[in-house]
């Protein structure tokens, strides 16, 4: 059981927003998909919940073509970062409608979790601030149960408690119903320790496809006086690095083994959003 | 609990230290329950593959048990067996160091005993 991504290349008139992707989403696994403005994460988010139906390449879910298949397309849930609902519609009809569509989408819980975050389910959603919008998709997305539930920013607008709530009820319902949750978010550091693997997509290829802790261990940082840390870099494959002064930290990917450091430079770790923006910065 | 996510030490072993050190000070006595996957994935908002990968190691090294349908238990003597590890792991993990800064800083052998022996005697 998995989402299947096969060559899937996409064009939008001369701009081309996906380029050969080939990926696999695992059935109950916590993902990240990271990726920076423009790399191409909503387009892939729309052609496997079948939003953009033409494009090249293949998409399969559970080994069956996803393109305008509705009995495939009712395992996959989409929380989009654009409202999808008419302004005018209540959350609580929001949660009816949902149920149609879902068959498994669990209401009462829904409105149990609607009070957890004091989100009023009478209000219709065009009145919402954009940090209660986003909790209602939230809601909405991780309430209907669906085999592979995406998560286009769900953290969009939300402050420091709601954005905690929104992790612990992430992990609570997977704990309850294991279920492919794929996260796309910009706030990388913060939900690091939820993520079992990750997919990073860069100008619209797929650059890294992971497991986090094998992401983290393949590449450190080397810090120290800049001139050392130079000489002990030279025949390493070094990302990027960081200099205040005459101190310089310098990120290098590969699994060397280091026997010997120089008194005057210090090995530290990397940690994913580190080395997110360091593989995906500038002329990269 | 505390994690460092900085650490060089992965997750999955800062969770297996931490559940031994539960152990050990018998916040989890012997034959009692400890927190279920979820539930600690949840409070430590912590992938729980990466929970469970913490937990395999506590079980391969006989620290607690699964008992089926139920949970993980911790294991008859599980103290026993983390004291024995931790005093196989003393030299390397406390002594090795001690030695090589108490060299670092021209103490002598002597004078490092001294300053043992009056740790001893709880004088700083």
């Amino acid at each position: 059981m998995s989402i299947e991504i096969k060559n899937v290349t996409k064009t939008f008139g001369k701009v081309r927003a996906l380029e050969d992707v080939s990926l696999i989403f695992e059935s109950e696994k916590i993902y990240g998909l990271l990726g920076r403005n423009g790399a191409g994460k909503s387009t892939l988010l729309n052609i496997i919940s079948n939003r953009l139906v033409k494009f090249d390449g293949e998409v399969l879910i559970d080994g069956e073509d996803a393109v305008e298949n509705d009995k495939m397309q009712s395992k996959v849930f989409l929380m989009s970062e654009v409202d999808n609902y008419p302004s005018s519609m209540k959350v609580k009809d929001i949660f009816k409608w949902t149920k149609e569509f879902y068959p498994d989408f669990d209401i009462q819980k829904a409105n149990g979790l609607a009070e957890k975050f004091s989100l009023e389910t009478k209000k219709s959603i065009g009145a919402l601030s954009t940090g209660y919008r986003t909790i209602a998709k939230f809601i909405v997305a991780i309430m209907s149960n669906a085999p592979y539930t995406f998560l286009d920013e769900p953290i969009l607008g939300l402050d420091a408690n709601h954005r905690d709530l929104v992790y612990k009820t992430i992990l609570e319902q997977y704990g309850e119903n294991p279920r492919t949750i794929v996260i796309s978010t910009h706030i990388i550091e913060e939900v690091a320790s939820l993520l079992e693997d990750v997919v990073i997509l860069n100008e619209g290829r797929v650059i890294k496809t992971d497991s986090v802790e094998n992401l983290i261990s393949s590449g450190y940082g080397v810090s120290g006086k800049a001139q050392d840390v130079d000489e002990f870099t030279k025949d390493k494959n070094v990302i990027g690095s960081d200099s205040v002064g005459a101190l310089k930290t310098a990120y290098v990917l590969g699994k060397d083994n280091i026997t010997s450091v120089p008194e005057s430079i210090e090995i530290i770790p990397i940690n994913l959003q580190k080395l997110f923006i360091e593989l995906t910065g500038e002329g990269k | 609990m505390q994690f460092d996510f900085n650490s060089q030490t992965p997750i999955y072993l800062q969770i297996a230290r931490q559940l031994e050190d539960a152990v050990f000070t018998g916040i989890y006595p012997e034959e009692t329950q400890i927190p279920s996957t979820t539930e600690l994935s949840v409070s430590l908002q912590i992938n729980p593959a990466t929970v469970l990968k913490g937990m395999n190691i506590l079980v391969d090294e006989g620290v607690i048990y699964k008992k089926r349908g139920l949970g993980m238990f911790v294991t008859e003597g599980a103290v026993e067996i983390i004291k024995n590890k931790r005093q196989t792991g003393f030299f390397e993990n406390y002594i090795a160091p001690l030695i090589a800064e108490a060299n670092k800083l021209g103490l002598s052998e002597k004078e490092v005993i001294a300053l043992i022996e009056r740790g001893e005697k709880n004088e700083h």
